[in-house]
């Protein structure tokens, strides 16, 4: 008889993260993965993984930086929605349902549009984007997420000339996630539209090579690498383009400590603490926190003009 | 003999004799280094999560808090239950205050700034939460000091309760270190400076239902009350105009 595979095994179960970091590597060293499929090299390409359509190509925008490992990246978590500790995510998130799920773009754009999440699972060819993430509250990580650019799907709506920013509404379902009020539910989050559109943003649908734990923000986030953690919103609902600058929800709890654009940047301190230093997590000593988070390449043309101690 | 069992006699929660008082003592000191005896384990056994130096800060002051408050609490407890000799356990809780502050304190210093001195001074200088944990602490350090008998003598009864009586301040910076370094949710804090509110405001009340036993014992002495109140009130009635 035919022994199938369990399809239940994640990629990242098969393969140790250090050789899968490894692999990342060399791929990324060989020119990407249009020439490591040319050498049917092995993980040029993943299989697609129960959950997540279609191959997984790896981006040319992921860092060369050791991923966090994957079981500090779905147990150390703030989604304020399933309490405050960062353990409590991994405890509470299985109680989150994300299917059925739609998300609703409309607003300011031609096309407005509810998406049913199968369709943006399949709305442009999935990347895995290896970004750094850093915390406002001074700690970082590297992950390897799935995804594809915001661009793609901003695009399918057709934005009017007349939108500025992007607000993301994201779910707020009291059956199952806190009734305190830590923060203005449902959790608001917001972009100007040049950043919203800029390559390195990424609506993530999976994370290390496969569907997004609910503790990350399933079934689809924002990842927006440059700025504090708390932008990239998670668990996303609705996709609403403006000619105001949205209201977020950090910014509407804390106006003069969680700025507008929150761009990482190590000379503008948290009122109450330094953010000239980062723990990533796994290493013991500090280490430096480089200004929009060493995106600074790509996005620091989007601020030029900007005083970025004013507009922080 | 046979009877001796029987001659002991029963244990009496309001008056331990002093093996007794001298085994709860070792059992408390026991049960006292258990959260930090865990997070050593927690450490070595890597369950501390996926960032174990903030999870010992953060756990060394949780703890030095719950102490700080159990310390707080002995004092409304042996009034209330007339359990006198939990008074001889408060030195020890007293000292673990400082022994779980201490701990936070270096958990900082070393593991989380790694003896960036530098940084350090600002922090102190720069972050209220910072300002205010440190200023408890350093004020922690002359109570620990002062703790034994022969300070205790040194000092005086009356000027080293003065002294200790600071405690009550501490407790208040060390409720507001919390308070100012949370993000958003205070519930926690809350919790913490509700239970402090109360074991403060117990003595306000204990004081003042002192005040006024002591009023009633005076009038006991001095003849029926409600004499005196009288001829008091008279006067001042008829010299309004």
């Amino acid at each position: 008889m035919l022994i199938k595979r369990p399809d239940d095994i994640r990629p990242s179960e098969i393969t140790p993260p250090a050789v899968y970091a490894e692999r990342r590597r060399f791929l990324q060293l060989s020119g990407a993965g249009a020439a490591a499929l040319a050498l049917g090299g092995p993980g040029a390409l993943f299989a697609a993984p129960a959950g997540l359509p279609g191959p997984i190509a790896p981006s040319p925008l992921s860092t060369l930086e050791e991923p966090t490992p994957r079981k500090d990246v779905v147990s150390y978590n703030n989604y304020y929605e399933f309490g405050t500790d960062k353990r409590d995510p991994a405890r509470n998130a299985h109680a989150l349902k994300t299917r059925p799920w739609t998300v609703t773009v409309d607003g300011l754009v031609g096309k407005p549009r509810t998406f049913d999440i199968d369709e943006i699972l399949k709305l442009a060819p999935l990347e895995e984007r290896i970004y750094r993430l850093r915390c406002v509250e001074a700690w970082s990580m590297v992950v390897p997420w799935v995804g594809f650019p915001l661009a793609a799907l901003l695009k399918q709506v057709d934005p009017l000339g007349s939108a500025k920013y992007v607000e993301f509404t994201t779910l707020y379902d009291p059956s199952v996630m806190s009734r305190l009020p830590v923060l203005d539910w449902p959790y608001k989050e917001g972009l100007r539209l040049d950043e919203a559109m800029h390559p390195l943003t990424l609506m993530a649908v999976g994370l290390y090579g496969d569907v997004l734990p609910n503790q990350n923000g399933a079934p689809v986030r924002l990842v927006v690498p440059w700025k504090y953690g708390f932008k990239s919103a998670k668990s996303i609902v609705r996709i609403r383009l403006t000619d105001t600058q949205p209201n977020t929800a950090w910014n509407d709890a804390g106006p003069s400590e969680y700025g507008f654009y929150s761009n990482v940047n190590p000379d503008v301190d948290h009122p109450r603490w330094s953010q000239a230093k980062e723990r990533r997590i796994g290493e013991f000593l500090k280490r430096k926190t480089l200004p929009f988070n060493g995106y600074a390449d790509q996005v620091a043309g989007l601020y030029a003009g900007m005083d970025l101690r004013a507009q922080f | 003999m046979t009877t001796t069992a029987l001659n002991r006699p029963a244990m009496n929660v309001r008056n331990l004799t002093a093996p007794q008082i001298s085994t709860l003592k070792a059992l408390l000191f026991l049960l006292c280094l258990m959260p930090a005896g865990l997070l050593v384990k927690g450490f070595f056994d890597d369950a501390l999560g996926a960032n174990p130096i903030e999870a010992i800060t953060h756990a060394t002051g949780e703890w030095t808090l719950r102490f700080l408050l159990i310390t707080l609490a002995v004092t409304p407890l042996r009034k209330l239950t007339h359990w006198h000799w939990l008074i001889r356990l408060r030195r020890m809780l007293g000292l673990f205050t400082f022994f779980y502050a201490l701990l936070h304190f270096l958990t900082y210093v070393v593991l989380d700034q790694f003896f960036d001195g530098a940084a350090i001074v600002l922090d102190v200088l720069k972050r209220p939460y910072i300002t205010v944990g440190f200023s408890a602490f350093v004020l922690l350090i002359p109570l620990a000091v002062t703790s034994t008998n022969a300070m205790v003598r040194r000092l005086g009864g009356r000027r080293w309760q003065a002294l200790h009586r600071s405690v009550y301040g501490i407790a208040i910076l060390g409720v507001m270190h919390y308070w100012w370094l949370v993000k958003s949710d205070l519930t926690q804090p809350i919790l913490y400076g509700l239970v402090l509110a109360a074991l403060l405001g117990f003595r306000v009340w204990w004081r003042n239902e002192e005040r006024k036993a002591q009023l009633a014992g005076k009038f006991a002495m001095e003849g029926p009350p409600g004499v005196k109140i009288n001829q008091r009130i008279i006067p001042i009635k008829s010299q309004t105009p």
